[in-house]
């Protein structure tokens, strides 16, 4: 029974969250409807944990949906790459949890709360789903998962341009799921398979046609403009603005982040290295627009009013660096990517969190709000200080260490002039991380708001918070667990297999 | 000239109707400012991929793939399949495209881009003169020392209904 | 449109029909073209018919928007459910095999089980996409799925 619980596994994933979303629908009640989120979360964390050491152990875990074989039936596949990308969407999903409680209840009108519960659900389940199926059509269809129900997760925001940012994000995210579906119907078209594995044996003979060149150039565009890659990335500031802030902590740790693996996923395993980054030129393509995202959303950042806003920039910043890494092919740098893309969202996330926190007490997200709140809130105001402090790469944080790691892999790639640009990008992330910290900690409080702005936020949300900030800081002072594992993913996807 | 025609014009019809089904779509869904029609763009464009993967299932001659004597040729039935799918993603996408048109206007009481976004910029220039008075404010004032003023302008912060 | 006694009595002789047609395409889907998702929205359509011409309130006294709520949950963990039960005795997620002796006979009602979850939260979600829309602005109901 036990031996079938663990084969299990890797449907259960996806399974549990997909199901506790009718569940919480049929619940209705706000504390029920939390409950089952709850559950639902801690226990893909679990298994998430468990697929993790069993992908290290067996070097891969294979589930055949239906029982059907692959290539004819939909693949679950989990190896050392996804495997990471899996803790992370869970771990944050665990953790946004504890936070969801307090932050829904003040920001959703109360007979909607269960229905915010049900699409961070669907969305957890699409995530999750996009991670870890090794079949390209069903990729399609979680993306679609994740992306609706992230629409209507946005709308739910408290201001009214909430509509309008969930609007423009359902034209551009429909847009680019359906250059992902003209990709995956011209590779379908040439191999007639969707299994990635498969289609990865029976690509390279027809490789040269200009059907597969065109089912790349589709697929990356697609899932560029999901991962908000410059220049696609027009959507992801207000998106990430207007949504209710659990929202904008779960969405900006985990979406972009998984839709940069499915990027990574298609050109490594499907396409291949020699033919993406040796016959393509899509490695040099890739690079500048990173090496832009990197300086242009950094400069954005700084004349952000916004807190939500500036660090939304910043992500589109961030996602250039994530790129970088991969974009350079090699073993290091793709297991530098690989790690800044884990501790991006670690970051991202805690930073999010604490802004949504200080958003519970002061209802305003704007710096100026902000004036005086180290002192009123003196926890949460030091985890956006740590936060940010790992942002900008200080040693003894996370942010560190990916820094470290993709500085020594495009030196060893000789790329100096993204050296250089990554340390301007760097230092430009002081200046707008300052700009907040200065707020915090070297402004008075206004006189007319001071009465009601003292006080912590509640428990839940601090912990998550904080859980978040310890993970920064562990993976800051010991590095060589994370490192490690990404080196292996690195091997993995070099050697071309899944 | 003639086997021009019936290779390239003729022969891959159904990719020239894809192609300008799609370019139609995607035409519409950038240069219309409406959003209801963006999102009929976006239907037609999301329809010429639904046709791309239908002809590409069909096979001439061939029938359904159901197993009858003297016949050896069947169609493909998994593109259908896939593109019902597809199909289903396209009918939710809509729908919550149309449920926010919906909320939009009722919040902007306009769907016209330009008109939406104008209110927007309104409301968004007003946030920002208020936020650098703000700034302006707190660097005059020392740090530690109690404003004096009242910072006066009032946030835009709630919206209508 | 109450007024338009054609529409009225075309209307109440059709509904019947369309409800029996959607069952048809709903059970029948393994032998003919048809499932699940095809009979919801065929289902959904006698209630838009009949909202259209008696009013959408009346529809909603025929069809709850609450029901509508239970409905589309439950489809869905009619349809997750059956993969649990496969799980359960023994096969991988949606292996029909396992569900009775006889591996086609698990084939065959398996997928009737799955479809009509599918049939049960496409109606429900159509008919509620329906309500939503048609009773906007008009009358709010909380319950309402939005």
């Amino acid at each position: 029974m036990i031996t079938h619980f663990f084969n299990q596994m890797p449907a259960l994933v996806v399974v549990v969250p997909m199901l506790a979303a009718p569940l919480v629908v049929l619940a209705h009640r706000q504390w029920a409807a939390w409950l089952i989120f709850v559950g639902a979360c801690w226990a893909i964390f679990g298994m998430a944990f468990l697929l993790f050491v069993e992908a290290k152990i067996a070097g891969q875990v294979s589930y055949a949906v239906g029982g059907w074989a692959p290539p004819f039936g939909i693949q679950l596949v989990i190896d050392p790459f996804n495997a990471l990308v899996l803790l992370l969407v869970t771990g944050v999903a665990a953790l946004t949890s504890l936070y969801a409680r307090a932050s829904i209840a003040a920001e959703i009108v109360a007979e909607r709360g269960y229905l915010v519960y049900a699409l961070l659900l669907l969305c957890i389940a699409g995530l999750v789903g996009i991670t870890i199926t090794g079949d390209a059509f069903n990729l399609f269809v979680f993306l679609e998962i994740s992306s609706l129900s992230s629409y209507a997760l946005i709308a739910m925001g408290p201001k009214r341009r909430a509509l309008l940012s969930a609007f423009q994000y359902l034209i551009m995210g429909t847009v680019g799921g359906t250059f992902l579906l003209i990709g995956i119907g011209l590779v379908f078209m040439m191999t007639g398979t969707l299994n990635m594995a498969d289609l990865a044996s029976r690509l390279p003979p027809v490789a040269d046609t200009h059907t597969v060149q065109a089912a790349l150039a589709f697929i990356v565009v697609g899932l560029s403009l999901k991962a908000a890659l410059f220049p696609l990335h027009v959507w992801l500031p207000n998106a990430y603005t207007y949504a209710p802030s659990v929202v904008s902590a779960f969405i900006s740790a985990t979406a972009t982040k998984v839709a940069v693996y499915a990027v990574f996923r298609f050109v490594f395993t499907v396409f291949g290295v020699d033919y993406a980054f040796g016959t393509l030129p899509l490695g040099e393509v890739l690079l500048v627009l990173s090496a832009i995202a990197m300086i242009a959303a950094s400069l954005a950042a700084i004349f952000q009013t916004d807190v939500k806003r500036l660090l939304a920039w910043s992500s589109i910043a961030q996602m250039g660096y994530i790129v970088a890494g991969f974009a350079l092919a090699t073993p290091d740098g793709i297991s530098a990517g690989l790690v800044h893309l884990l501790n991006h969202g670690l970051i991202k996330g805690a930073l999010f969190m604490a802004v949504g926190a200080l958003f519970w007490r002061l209802r305003g997200s704007s710096i100026n709000d902000l004036a005086g709140m180290g002192r009123a809130m003196p926890v949460t105001s030091a985890a956006f200080v740590v936060g940010g402090l790992s942002l900008i790469g200080v040693p003894a944080t996370a942010g560190f260490i990916s820094k470290w790691v993709l500085l020594s892999a495009l030196f060893e790639a000789h790329r100096y002039l993204l050296v250089a640009m990554l340390l301007l990008a760097s230092l430009l992330s002081i200046i707008y991380v300052g700009r907040v910290i200065e707020a915090l900690y070297f402004r008075a409080r206004p006189d007319d708001v001071t009465e009601h702005a003292h006080g912590e936020a509640p428990l839940g949300m601090q912990l998550a918070t904080w859980a978040l900030i310890a993970a920064n800081i562990a993976i800051g002072l010991h590095a060589t667990p994370e490192l490690g594992a990404a080196q292996r993913a690195a091997a993995g996807l070099m050697g071309g297999g899944t | 000239m003639m086997d021009f025609f019936n290779d390239t014009v003729a022969g891959l019809f159904n990719y020239w109707i894809v192609f300008g089904l799609m370019m139609i779509g995607f035409y519409t869904v950038i240069a219309h400012d409406n959003l209801v029609k963006k999102l009929i763009g976006l239907n037609v464009f999301q329809t010429s991929v639904f046709i791309l993967y239908i002809s590409m299932g069909d096979i001439r001659g061939a029938t359904a793939p159901i197993l009858i004597d003297g016949q050896a040729i069947y169609a493909h039935p998994l593109p259908q399949v896939l593109i019902l799918t597809a199909i289903v993603v396209g009918v939710s996408t809509t729908a919550l495209g149309l449920a926010l048109i919906v909320r939009i206007h009722e919040a902007y009481g306009a769907i016209e881009e330009d008109d939406v976004l104008a209110a927007d910029f309104a409301t968004q220039d007003a946030e920002d003169a208020t936020e650098q008075a703000r700034s302006a404010q707190a660097r005059a004032t020392e740090p530690h020392a109690p404003a004096d003023a009242d910072d006066g302008a009032e946030r835009e912060e709630s919206r209508p209904s | 449109m109450r007024e338009h006694t054609v529409l009225r009595i075309v209307t109440q002789l059709v509904v019947a029909p369309i409800l029996i047609f959607a069952l048809y395409v709903q059970f029948h889907g393994e032998y003919s073209p048809g499932g699940g998702f095809q009979a919801g929205v065929i289902f959904a359509s006698a209630i838009v018919l009949y909202g259209l011409i008696f009013g959408v309130e009346a529809a909603r006294r025929a069809i709850p928007p609450t029901a509508l709520r239970i409905g589309a949950a439950l489809g869905l963990l009619v349809f997750g459910g059956t993969g649990v039960a496969t799980m359960l005795l023994g096969g991988n997620f949606l292996e029909y095999d396992v569900l009775l002796p006889k591996p086609e006979k698990g084939q065959h009602y398996g997928l009737i089980i799955i479809e009509l979850g599918v049939g049960i939260t496409v109606a429900s979600v159509m008919i509620a996409i329906f309500y939503v829309f048609a009773g906007r602005g008009r009358h709010r109901d909380e319950d309402e799925p939005a």
